[in-house]
């Protein structure tokens, strides 16, 4: 989806403010919005979570925090996937008559939870393309979610390493199944991508899934 | 925001789609427990141990394991070295993807769309911002974490360190470092 969080190559976005090591949450709140994402049953799709947040008006998304977005987006899933309503949300109190669920994750598993290893790499057919291989990505122009931002459409890359067979979130995110695909990291110039200006030795690696590449 | 997070916060309990003290645990896990000191100790062996540091660079999510760093957004990890010759830059220009186990969550910055946006066509000039000035000559590689794939630098072990253990390189490790937004 062409959307403003697809923003890699503007300028003019704002200041960079620095910050020291330490400071995790700014506000309370923030620390409570990340454990509900966290420990919500919608964390099971991460790249629909992702999409979530993509959906967000472009104007709303630029003018809101880190964790306003996630709160929006968990609330917006929690409708979507039935877990709630709008009603139960604007409230705070369950609806009437309401079963009540168990929750998937207790205390004492987090720690476990979220510091066990994990993989999104899926048995899936050989990469058609190999190390070495030029290619170019895709002018492509999904309405839905995709991981090939736009300033790299078009442009010819260099295959610099073979990542193995992926979940693929353009269509995870749409609850159509995981679709593995293999997954490469493509190095771009500099030059290309920005034109002369540019420093010749300088270049952007991006990890593309096949369906974004074509051979060159 | 504190009230409407509240209430949701309420809302999930009550319905059971999430437990009150793992709410607490994971507020607790990323607060204290997760973080960039994780990530320097990572740096400070590969810094020690030279076949340490050709495991990182082969299989940094093995390597990184083997000091009990693993979990959520570390799936798959990729350390990239810094040389006098190479820098490195680590963002992620789609969301804010970073290596959870190794930095904990991001700095508010890494998430913001300044930094997600010009990172990738003026590298030199966010880098310049945070102090640091890289030569034209010195060749900038910049990682957009598009994928499950989570980027760490490896920065050169700073000149004068040679006597020192490894708790005392992993005090000269910074987060910035480990994006890329410094050099050390």
């Amino acid at each position: 989806m062409n959307g403003v969080h697809d923003m890699g190559g503007m300028v003019n976005l704002g200041p960079l403010i620095p910050e020291p090591e330490g400071v995790v949450f700014h506000h309370a709140w923030e620390g409570r919005v990340h454990a509900l994402s966290l420990a919500s049953p919608t964390r099971a799709n991460i790249d629909a979570g992702r999409h979530q947040r993509e959906l967000i008006p472009g104007p709303e998304y630029l003018a809101m925090s880190y964790y306003e977005k996630w709160f929006r987006g968990l609330t917006e899933r929690l409708v979507a996937l039935g877990l709630c309503t709008w009603e139960e949300i604007d409230s705070g109190e369950v609806a009437p008559g309401t079963a009540k669920a168990t929750p998937l994750l207790e205390a004492n598993q987090v720690t476990a939870r979220f510091t066990r290893r994990g993989s999104y790499i899926r048995e899936g057919a050989p990469s058609l393309f190999a190390e070495g291989d030029r290619v170019r990505a895709r002018n492509i122009n999904p309405a839905g979610h995709t991981r090939l931002p736009r300033y790299a459409r078009g442009h010819l890359g260099l295959v610099v390493a073979l990542k193995g067979v992926h979940v693929f979130p353009d269509s995870n995110a749409h609850g159509h199944g995981e679709e593995p695909r293999a997954l490469y990291t493509v190095r771009f110039t500099a030059h290309e991508l920005w034109g002369d200006e540019a420093n010749p030795r300088d270049s952007v690696c991006l990890d593309l899934w096949e369906p974004y590449l074509e051979r060159a | 925001m504190v009230l409407r997070v509240k209430a949701l916060e309420s809302l999930m309990v009550e319905k059971g789609l999430v437990d009150l003290a793992a709410l607490d645990a994971i507020v607790d896990l990323f607060e204290h427990k997760v973080g960039p000191r994780n990530g320097a100790r990572v740096v400070a062996r590969a810094w020690s141990d030279p076949a340490y540091k050709a495991r990182l660079l082969a299989d940094a999510t093995d390597a990184v394991a083997e000091l009990g760093y693993a979990g959520g957004q570390g799936e798959h990890m990729v350390v990239v070295e810094n040389t006098a010759q190479v820098h490195n830059l680590v963002v992620c220009t789609l969301c804010s993807c970073y290596p959870w186990p190794v930095l904990g969550l991001p700095p508010v910055w890494y998430k913001s769309a300044p930094y997600r946006s010009r990172a990738v066509i003026d590298p030199r000039g966010i880098v310049a911002e945070f102090g640091t000035y890289l030569p034209v000559d010195i060749e900038v590689r910049v990682w957009d974490s598009t994928a499950e794939i989570r980027y760490l630098v490896l920065p050169e072990r700073p000149a004068g360190t040679d006597g020192l253990d490894e708790q005392a390189l992993a005090a000269l490790v910074t987060r910035d470092g480990m994006i890329g937004t410094a050099r050390l």
